[in-house]
């Protein structure tokens, strides 16, 4: 016998259930309760950049739309910088950078405002020194792996949760429009299959009411199944 | 010198896998390709910030957040408590658990629920709080009642209170479900039997804590929460030459 390592180990996780909506909308199940429900804006009123819409449906194996998904999303401002003590700096006043959106419980369908992040430093480079002056004394974390040296293509960090997914789905949403910038992103070429890549980038879609759309379908699995990480 | 890194990858020994054979949903729901690992970034070891402006203190009390003034659900008075901590045993002070369940009958108050049993009309059934700088955090509620679920013909949830919690960064996200100590019906559910080991399905069952029940008002379970540890860089910033 060797002496005990006195670490936690992690809860598990279990599934949200039918009735995610409860807990996390409850206006969508049908009730008032909160003052105020947490997620419904995600970049707030004093958020620069550009105002963008993001659309989609979650489909299950057998081609269906999932119709009781709860998604939230994670992503910077225009500037790159997480609403998070370690996010790289400021945000404007009321930008949080999270929000929760659910389905619609007919079509599948769901949606949510935001603005369009910018470019997000990545991981830098072993022995390459600081990629970038460090804003903020716990940017230690970053200094270790040998990846690519690029910052990250603006994206959104996306997590899925519903009846019958047992843990949480991790993925990322990347635009359509940032060719460039995708094509050096750290994260998108670490997808081995370069015929995956593509599931993690999102449409335009079009102009409503002045604002540009995005779509970006998740493929729970099978042809098509979208990337999905443990991060 | 030293300073916080990544946080320790998820045993996915420890949750349960997508697929669940016997809990029938996952079936269609479950990727078929492996996840593909990722080391973090400032997209995953950031994650979105609450204040106690974002809820009332009322939030925590589900016996009285929807019932009529001067009325009460029915059911057993329980009082849920425990700590968020992390895997270095280090509490998670300031962090958000929300959590939602069925009223004394087993119903939910929401509109895709058909069950026989009636909605309560003092009972919303969901409530959430910060934890303190402790990474305690306490609700009141009444105690879940057990329910039939579509699986097999014949399926019952165990007495459960759904829980969700932030933690400080997007990777330690975690939804999660609280069972009672001595329900017969954990052993049998296979939503409680994706988990693949005992050991972990203990877990998530929360203990009857006598010494923190209110004499004559509330009995009480204890429900801690682990999410995931991080990381020391500790020698890492010399090889960087810093
Ligand atoms: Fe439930």
């Amino acid at each position: 016998m060797v002496q005990r390592l006195d670490y936690l180990k992690e809860t598990p996780s279990q599934t949200a259930g039918p009735y995610v909506h409860i807990g996390l909308a409850p206006g969508a199940a049908g009730f008032d309760i909160y003052r105020q429900e947490l997620g419904w804006d995600i970049a707030g009123p004093n958020a620069k950049g550009e105002r963008i819409r993001v659309e989609g449906v979650v489909i299950d194996g057998t081609g269906n739309p999932v119709k009781d998904v709860l998604i939230e999303a994670w992503q910077a401002n225009a500037a790159g910088i997480y609403a998070h003590p370690e996010g790289g700096g400021e945000v404007e006043d009321g930008f949080r950078g999270w929000g929760r959106v659910i389905t619609d419980f007919e079509t599948g369908e769901w949606g949510f405002d935001t603005v369009k992040p910018g470019p997000v430093r990545a991981r830098r480079k072993l022995g390459s020194g600081p990629l970038h002056p460090p804003a903020h004394a716990n940017d230690d974390w970053q200094g270790r792996a040998d990846e690519a040296h690029h910052d990250m293509a603006p994206h959104i960090n996306l997590w899925i949760v519903a009846r019958g997914i047992n843990i949480g789905l991790n993925t990322r949403m990347y635009f359509e429009d940032e060719g460039a910038a995708n094509a050096t992103d750290p994260v998108l070429n670490l997808i081995e299959w370069e015929s995956r890549r593509p599931t993690l980038i999102a449409k335009q879609a079009g102009m409503r009411d002045g604002v540009q759309v995005y779509r970006f379908d998740i493929r729970l699995q099978g042809e098509g199944e979208t990337v999905f990480f443990d991060i | 010198m030293s300073g916080p890194a990544e946080y320790y990858q998820r045993d996915r020994e420890r949750h349960p896998p997508a697929y669940t054979r016997d809990y029938k949903t996952s079936v269609a729901r479950s990727p078929s390709k492996a996840l593909i690992s990722l080391q973090q970034s400032v997209s995953e070891v950031t994650g979105p910030v609450f204040g106690h402006n974002d809820i009332d203190p009322i939030d925590n009390d589900l016996i009285h957040n929807y019932a009529k003034p001067g009325e009460s659900p029915i059911g057993e008075r329980i009082i849920v408590h425990g700590r968020v901590l992390d895997e270095n045993g280090r509490p998670v002070p300031n962090t958000l658990v929300e959590a939602w369940q069925a009223n004394a009958g087993g119903r939910y108050r929401h509109k895709k629920d058909t069950y026989l049993a009636p909605i309560d009309p003092n009972f919303g059934g969901c409530g959430r709080t910060l934890t303190d700088e402790n990474g305690y955090y306490f609700f009141r509620t009444v105690k879940p009642g057990a329910y039939p679920w579509r699986n097999w013909v014949n399926n019952w949830r165990p007495a459960h209170i759904h829980m969700s919690v932030f933690g400080t960064s997007f990777s330690q996200r975690l939804i999660t479900q609280c069972y009672f100590e001595g329900d017969p019906l954990i052993a049998q559910c296979p939503i409680v039997k994706t988990i693949p080991s005992q050991d972990a399905i203990d877990s998530l069952i929360a203990a009857l804590d006598m010494n923190a029940t209110v004499p004559l008002d509330s009995i009480a379970y204890k429900f801690d929460i682990v999410l995931r540890g991080r990381r020391s860089t500790l020698f890492e910033n010399r090889l960087e030459g810093n």
